[in-house]
C-alpha cells in the first residue's frame, strides 16, 4: 500500500507545478513593478512647461495627496488620457502634477492651450533626467503621493473612468 | 508615354533596398566614445546584463527602445564619472527594481526560482530509486518463494515445449 503512495507522487508535483504555471499564465509580464513604493518622490530642481526660471523642488509637491502624470507630446496614449484627468482635477480638486518626459517646451505650451491644463504646473524634464530616477519606462505613467511627497501607488497605462473609478480612486481616498 | 515595365520594377527594387538599409543604419549606429578600452568593456558587460524596462525579452544593448538608449546613456554617464559595477547595478535596480537584471539574485523570494528545479530533480530521483528497489525486491520474492519440487516441474515442462 505504501508503495503505491509513492507511485502518486510525480501526479502530486506534476499537478502543484501545473497550477503554479496556469496562475502564471494570468500574469502580465511587462508589468514592472516601481521599485519606489515606500519612497520619497526623488529629488529634483527642475522648471516649468510655462515658466523657464521656475525653480521647482520636490517640496512642491508636499502638502497634500496629489498625483502625478507623466506626459509628452509625443505620446499618443497622452493624448487618449488627457479628457480623464481634466475631468478628475476639475470634479475632484486631488492636485495633479504633471511631468512633461523628453518634450520641447514650444509643443509642450501648444498642447496644454489646445486640450486644456489639468495640471497645477508641468515640471520640465526635457532630457529625461527626473524620468530616469522614477523608474519611468513609458509615457504615460501615473504616481500617488501622499501629503509627505512619499510614492504610494504607481500606474503605467492610460487612465479612464473605470480605472480611475475602481483602482486610482481607492488607492487615492487610501491615503487622504 | 509608355513605361518600360522592366525599367519601373527596378526602381522599385532600388527604392526597398534603400529604404531597408537606411532603417538598417539608423538602427545600430550609436556613437559612443570611452576614455580607455577598460571602461568600453566593462560598458559592454554592464549593458549587456541589464535588462531593457519596456521589452521584457532584451538586455538594453540589444534593444531600440527610447528607454533603452536612455540607460545606455546612463551606463556610460556613471562609468566616466568613475563608479564601479556594482553601485552602477545598485543604482538601476534603485529605480527598476530586480526586473533590470536578467539574472535574478538569491532571496527568499526567488528560492523557487533558484532551487526549485534541483528539488525537482532530487525528487524524480528518489521516486525513481524507490521504483527500482520496490521492482527488484517482488521479483526477489518470486524466486525464493518457488520450492524445490516446483521449480523441477517447470523444467520439465519448458524441456517438453522444446522438444
Amino acid at each position: 500500500m505504501k508503495r503505491r503512495l509513492i507511485l502518486f507522487i510525480p501526479l502530486i508535483v506534476a499537478l502543484v507545478l501545473g497550477l503554479f504555471l496556469w496562475q502564471g499564465l494570468k500574469l502580465d509580464p511587462r508589468e514592472l513593478p516601481s521599485a519606489l513604493i515606500g519612497k520619497p518622490f526623488p529629488e529634483f530642481t527642475l522648471s516649468t512647461v510655462q515658466d523657464k526660471n521656475a525653480q521647482m523642488t520636490q517640496d512642491a509637491l508636499k502638502g497634500q495627496v496629489s498625483l502625478v502624470n507623466v506626459w509628452a507630446t509625443w505620446c499618443v496614449s497622452c493624448r487618449q488620457e488627457h479628457p480623464e484627468l481634466v475631468r478628475i482635477a476639475k470634479e475632484t480638486g486631488i492636485p495633479v502634477f504633471g511631468l512633461n518626459y523628453k518634450d520641447t517646451r514650444p509643443e509642450a505650451i501648444r498642447w496644454l492651450d489646445e486640450y486644456l491644463d489639468p495640471y497645477q504646473f508641468s515640471l520640465f524634464d526635457a532630457d529625461g533626467r527626473v524620468g530616469l530616477d522614477l523608474g519611468v519606462y513609458g509615457a504615460p505613467e501615473t504616481y500617488i503621493l501622499d501629503k509627505d511627497g512619499i510614492i504610494r501607488y504607481r500606474f503605467v497605462g492610460v487612465i479612464d473612468r473605470n480605472i480611475w473609478l475602481n483602482e486610482l480612486l481607492p488607492e487615492v481616498n487610501k491615503w487622504r | 508615354m509608355a513605361i518600360n515595365p522592366l525599367v519601373h520594377w527596378r526602381q522599385s527594387l532600388l527604392a526597398i533596398t534603400l529604404v531597408l538599409f537606411a532603417s538598417l543604419a539608423q538602427a545600430t549606429i550609436e556613437a559612443m566614445e570611452f576614455r580607455d578600452e577598460g571602461l568600453r568593456e566593462r560598458y559592454q558587460h554592464l549593458a549587456f546584463i541589464l535588462r531593457c524596462p519596456k521589452c521584457q525579452n532584451q538586455n538594453i544593448i540589444d534593444s531600440d527602445a527610447p528607454i533603452a538608449a536612455d540607460l545606455r546613456k546612463q551606463v556610460h554617464r556613471l562609468l566616466h564619472e568613475g563608479y564601479p559595477d556594482d553601485q552602477i547595478i545598485d543604482f538601476m535596480v534603485a529605480r527598476y527594481g530586480n526586473f533590470v537584471l536578467y539574472e535574478p539574485p538569491v532571496n527568499s523570494l526567488t528560492y523557487l526560482l533558484w532551487y526549485g528545479p534541483a528539488v525537482l530533480v532530487v525528487i524524480g530521483a528518489i521516486v525513481v530509486i524507490l521504483l527500482l528497489r520496490g521492482r527488484k525486491n517482488s521479483t526477489g520474492k518470486q524466486e525464493s518463494d518457488i520450492s524445490e519440487a516446483d521449480r523441477e516441474r517447470l523444467n520439465n515442462l519448458l524441456k517438453d515445449k522444446r522438444n
